[in-house]
């Protein structure tokens, strides 16, 4: 716990100091990616349940988010509340029917119903199609003018601390023990006298309600929406990011989102269409190499070097 | 003209026949996503794009070889299968051991490889392939026109899967199959080579995608992108129709091809979500699928 604590301030310390070196919207990326794939590590890391639809969730938030800033003039942290608020209601209802099968098929199901939100992102009078949202206003949240790059910076470092200090919570709450409970062993947890049906629900809504969080802050940041953020692309790179950075862990997922946002954007110009092959290699060596990921490796280390 | 429910017959029929093409294509997906679940039980994510592969490789036999349609017909599976075996051999087969779950990740980052190499050498937009001579034109069976390639199409296909089932159900390397897919450590017992049957799996399903990519080639524009779209409505059919029979897979492939055919008639904006809502409807009254067996 106590290492856990000292880990967090460091990252925060860090957080805080970060933009004196590098470019605030990269970093502000990397937060909202980090955001969500830490939502969606609480599905797959601690309950076991492989979304491929998670884009959905981030992407339908964005729209939501989006359309209530720039066409009814709302304010920011309204349209980001609605937009958090949208993604977790929709997650109640793709939960309800995904969680009616598991394991391969659970992914099947919130891949196919995520590729009905894209349609329905597509073809809404409200999204305006193949362009997306555009020009979404940034205002200001208390008094602070979002048009500033630094200030936006520290309010998402702020919304990233709260989310994984809930996502810590969680995880330590005996909920959070009820869920891992439930991915070591469902039908011992049904035994138990749990009601696991409720408890994979709960998870998959709070998951894709921090989802759209991040989808919403995006928004912010890059002042539209578009139909990539909702594409099954996007669900698959938030996989990718938990799966590289470690399933399972606290930090696995913000690491896993920086390392393949600053990598799309360092290659994004130079490699072109390879970018989408170089995350496809990362993605098998991954799988076939190091399933642990970054950070669970870097665990089995410490491990070794400390024996208890 | 007469018509049904408002809509001009012919303009009905035509898309009773795009539906069943489409459903074909469905059909032959399904089935080669099936087969391969049944042996390896994984989804294959890259499925998709051994489709788009077989489109190529029609396209690239025709443009650098000259190597007519009905060649590519027999050549484009034989290379994506081949593809296919050299997958298993190389990478699938580690992952047997461990949760099923990554052999879907380890094929989708295959279909991510697959799909940005295409785009890196041909672009987005892809290239056209023309009807092969033998099969242009069209019949007038007087009430409407119907193409002949379409016909080609849907009659290969369900030629194709009507094979596959009955080689699977009633020869006796189907009963081999079926029993290494049932208990694989006791097949093996009896003297099968199961890990290679596994691999020949893996290949026939991918050499099916492939053919549906040859087949799909001369309607479809070849495109990198052209998998990718398709295998995730192939993935609701296949929710839809529930992965216990191959007929079920057959059925199912072809009936949401034209139930999404008509939806185009009759209601064009549901005509790209209709097959997602079926999905939830069947979700809601039968969780284990159409044809699926509720399994432990």
């Amino acid at each position: 716990m106590n290492r856990c604590t000292l880990w967090m301030l460091l990252l925060i310390a860090l957080g805080i100091a970060a933009p004196t070196v590098f470019y605030p919207v990269l970093l502000m990326k990397i937060l909202c990616f980090a955001i969500f794939a830490s939502a969606f590590n609480l599905l797959l890391g601690y309950t076991g349940l492989l979304s491929f639809g998670h884009a959905a969730f981030f992407g339908g938030a964005a729209y939501v988010t989006g359309y209530l800033i720039k066409d009814m003039a709302l304010p920011p942290l309204v349209g980001i509340l609605a937009g958090t608020l949208a993604a977790a209601f929709m997650g109640g209802l793709v939960g309800l029917l995904a969680i009616r099968r598991q394991g391969i098929y659970f992914a099947m199901i919130t891949l196919a119903m995520a590729q009905m939100v894209y349609f329905l992102c597509l073809q809404l009078p409200q999204t305006g199609g193949e362009d997306g949202l555009q020009g979404v206003p940034r205002g200001s949240i208390v008094g602070l003018d979002l048009n500033n790059d630094l200030t936006l910076y520290y309010v998402i470092l702020l919304f990233f601390i709260a989310v994984f200090a809930l996502i810590y919570r969680t995880i330590h709450s005996p909920f959070g023990q009820i869920l891992k409970a439930i991915r070591e062993n469902e039908p011992r947890a049904i035994s138990l006298g749990y009601d696991v049906a409720r408890y994979k629900l709960l998870a998959f809504v709070l998951s894709s309600g921090l989802a759209g969080l991040a989808g919403a802050l995006k928004v912010l940041v890059f002042k539209f929406a578009t139909l990539t953020d909702a594409h099954w692309h996007t669900s698959g790179e938030v996989v990718l990011m938990t799966i590289l950075g470690g399933i399972g862990t606290v930090f696995g997922p913000a690491v896993g989102a920086t390392i393949i946002v600053t990598l799309e954007s360092q290659l994004a110009d130079k490699a072109g269409s390879l970018v989408t092959v170089i995350m496809g290699f990362i993605f098998v060596l991954c799988v076939l190499m190091f399933r642990k990921g970054i950070v669970g490796e870097l665990l089995e280390l410490l491990k070794g070097v400390r024996p208890h | 003209m007469i018509s049904v429910l408002g809509m001009p017959l012919p303009a009905l029929l035509s898309q009773l026949v795009l539906g069943l093409v489409n459903g074909s294509f469905y059909a032959l997906l399904s089935l080669g996503l099936a087969v391969i679940f049944g042996m390896l039980n994984i989804i294959n994510f890259a499925h998709g794009a051994l489709y788009m592969m077989g489109a190529f490789s029609a396209w690239m036999l025709l443009t650098w070889f000259g190597v007519d349609y009905f060649g590519a017909l027999l050549l484009g599976p034989l290379l994506v299968g081949a593809l296919g075996l050299i997958i298993e051999r190389t990478m699938l087969r580690r992952l047997y051991r461990i949760d099923h779950l990554y052999g879907l990740l380890l094929t989708f980052g295959l279909a991510l490889i697959f799909e940005g190499l295409f785009r890196d050498q041909f672009g987005v937009s892809g290239e056209t392939y023309e009807v092969p001579q033998a099969l242009t034109g069209a019949v007038n069976l007087g009430f409407m026109v119907l193409p002949k390639y379409r016909v080609w199409v849907v009659v290969v296909s369900l030629t194709v899967c009507f094979l596959t089932w009955f080689v699977i159900e009633k020869t006796r390397l189907g009963s081999y199959l079926r029993a290494a897919t049932e208990n694989p450590k006791l097949t093996q017992a009896f003297g099968v080579n199961v890990p290679r049957m596994v691999m020949l799996t893996y290949g026939f399903g991918a050499a099916l995608a492939g053919l549906a990519g040859v087949m799909a080639a001369p309607i479809f524009q070849v495109s990198p992108l052209m998998g990718s779209n398709l295998i995730i409505v192939v993935f609701a059919v296949v929710v839809i129709g529930g992965m216990g029979s191959i007929s079920g897979a057959i059925f199912t492939g072809l009936g949401l091809g034209v139930i999404e055919g008509m939806a185009k008639v009759f209601y064009p904006e549901g005509s790209a979500t209709v097959v997602f809502v079926i999905m939830a409807i069947v979700l809601i009254l039968r969780p284990a699928g159409l044809f699926g067996r509720e399994s432990s």
